[in-house]
């Protein structure tokens, strides 16, 4: 094998791409299809409640092209992250979609299902074993925070997919995923340098991102051979150039040379890029750095509680001059009427009211350099978090009707401060989640996290398990 | 004397996962992006300054296969956390627009 030829239809698995743009693909060859169908981008909710970032019918569409292209060309297919975050709720989501396709179309397939969320024992263990290490910046964790979890995934490296490949799989749908790991497993398994191999999944991961003339997500296409790799996106439009392709490893990593996989770390360092077609670039020189320790990073959302928020807006110039004061005195406010009302049930540390002044510094907050605001009228976002949707409803209640009259001195008798849009003036936001961990596990080996199940998937999508691998 | 704004086609923040934020200051072409490299007005300090920040707490490169120069920092509030103003990181790179380059 000289080459590994491989198609990314499209950045994020729900996002979109043109048809005609993987039908091009497709008639290069390609050996395998792979989609990144994740990412921590859109928030903690999606890991915390299960749901997935796109809509259903949008992730449908994608998968059903990629689908019945691997069939047709008889190639595998990887999508990695199942709908967004990849804990169980997710994966579970994004096969019964592929079930209802292989239903619909007729295809008969062997499936390998990866599973990358972690059990609270297993991370409590580790954990124990001071096998659960920090990276920068990282919040607190420890079992309490493993114990309030909703959900706590791990990143999987390259080789559950080649664990999945290699006992015959067709198509793999796994849970959080490294999105380079997705396509540089292929090209690993057949012994291609990882330099090369993790660099061009880099770049494939996000689709056409890396052209210069983005129009939407579309499709990215690899040769990747012994001692460089080819980009070039199928859609005749758009363009790959030596910069755009070097550009596209800023693109939300904190080091644009250094980028740490489980296995070890792509230095881009040595990169050099070169234009050998119009819309074709040349990658070589990118090199992998084996890791002394193999490490899974770990992401995880918690409940943090429920929240409310009325949204009202100031436009008398007394008011958003003293804004900054008035705000301060609506708080003390409405905590001492949520003490008159609540007693000793509601306690300061159990809820949490947040005033964001736009037109001031809601967008930037501590960060924001400009200190005295010109607008003419502000929008408020008063937020109040509490244990249950109940009690952030009834405190956003308080919250309204205190910040409605909230006097100041310049006028005499009963004023109304905010201008509220909605009826009721506050709006149940429903559970909130955070992000719980920024840390990396040392497992004894590279699936231990990743339990797969191969399944044969067939025309009337009666799927039946065939055989339970264990980790 | 101009603004970093005026040189640069692209100025931009984003998640580099929910922990950290990061900006991309990105170049047309070579003359402008060894202007402003070369300047020594956009340095590591710099950045910290325009953010609150120790220096050692900013991560900063120059790229000259993109054209382009980035920066790191720790999230102010972490993406998601009940005080986050901006989940995707998109709008903070303000701060840097008005850099004066000579």
């Amino acid at each position: 094998m000289d080459e590994i030829r491989v198609v990314a239809p499209t950045g994020a698995c729900g996002s979109g791409f043109l048809e005609s743009s993987l039908e091009t693909a497709l008639s290069w060859s390609p050996h395998f299809i792979g989609c990144d169908a994740g990412s921590t981008d859109p928030g903690p909710a999606y890991l915390g409640t299960g749901k997935p970032a796109f809509p259903r019918e949008a992730v449908k569409r994608d998968v059903r092209l990629m689908l019945k292209g691997a069939r047709r060309l008889k190639i595998p297919l990887l999508i990695g992250s199942a709908n967004t975050a990849g804990g169980d709720v997710h994966l579970a989501g994004l096969v019964s979609i592929v079930r209802e396709i292989a239903a619909e179309e007729k295809l008969s397939f062997r499936m390998a299902i990866i599973h990358a969320e972690q059990g609270k024992d297993y991370l409590k263990k580790r954990l124990r074993e001071g096998r659960i290490k920090p990276l920068h910046p990282a919040p607190e964790f420890n079992e309490g925070v493993i114990e309030r979890s909703a959900c706590t995934v791990g990143m999987m490296g390259a080789e559950p997919f080649i664990n999945a490949l290699q006992a015959g799989a067709e198509v793999v749908i796994a849970g959080r995923s490294s999105d380079t790991a997705i396509f540089a497993s292929v090209p690993v398994m057949h012994g291609f340098p990882e330099g090369l191999a993790w660099h061009a999944g880099k770049v494939l991961e996000c689709g056409a991102a890396a052209v210069v003339n983005r129009k939407t997500g579309d499709c990215m296409f690899a040769w990747i051979r012994k001692d460089h790799f080819v980009l070039e996106a199928p859609d005749p439009e758009l363009q790959c150039t030596p910069q755009s392709v070097a550009s596209h490893s800023l693109y939300e990593n904190a080091d644009p040379f250094k980028l740490i996989e489980c296995s070890g770390t792509l230095d881009l360092t040595n990169s050099v890029y070169e234009q050998i077609r119009e819309r074709a670039v040349k990658v070589s020189g990118s090199e992998f750095i084996p890791a002394e320790r193999y490490t899974v990073k770990l992401e995880g959302a918690e409940k943090v509680g429920y929240q409310s928020i009325i949204i009202g807006s100031i436009r008398d110039p007394f008011f958003i001059r003293q804004i900054d004061d008035w705000t301060e005195r609506l708080l003390v406010r409405c905590h001492a009427r949520v003490k008159q009302v609540y007693g000793d049930r509601m306690k300061p540390e159990d809820y949490f009211i947040n005033i964001r002044i736009y037109g001031k510094n809601g967008t930037m907050g501590p960060l924001e350099p400009v200190k005295e605001s010109l607008a003419h009228e502000l929008c408020l976002i008063i937020e109040v978090t509490a244990p249950s949707q109940d009690e952030a409803s009834s405190i956003a209640g308080i919250v309204r009707h205190q910040g409605l009259h909230l006097p100041i001195p310049e006028w005499s008798g009963l004023i109304t401060a905010l201008a509220c849009p909605y009826n009721p003036a506050h709006l149940d936001r429903g559970p909130i989640y955070r992000f719980n961990v920024n840390h990396v596990l040392e497992p004894d080996d590279p699936l231990e996290m990743f339990p797969m199940e191969m399944v044969t998937v067939d025309e009337s999508s009666q799927s039946k398990a065939t055989d339970k691998v264990p980790a | 004397m101009t603004k970093l704004a005026n040189l640069a086609r692209l100025i931009r923040s984003k998640n580099a996962g929910p922990f950290v934020l990061t900006f991309d200051v990105m170049f047309e072409d070579e003359a402008r992006y060894q202007r402003v490299k070369n300047s020594g007005a956009l340095t590591r300090e710099v950045v910290a300054d325009r953010y609150g920040l120790p220096a050692k707490d900013v991560l900063f490169f120059y790229c000259d296969h993109a054209r382009a120069v980035k920066a790191s920092i720790p999230r102010p509030y972490f993406q998601g956390d009940v005080r986050d103003s901006d989940g995707h990181g998109g709008q903070q790179y303000v701060p840097l627009m008005d850099i004066e380059i000579p």
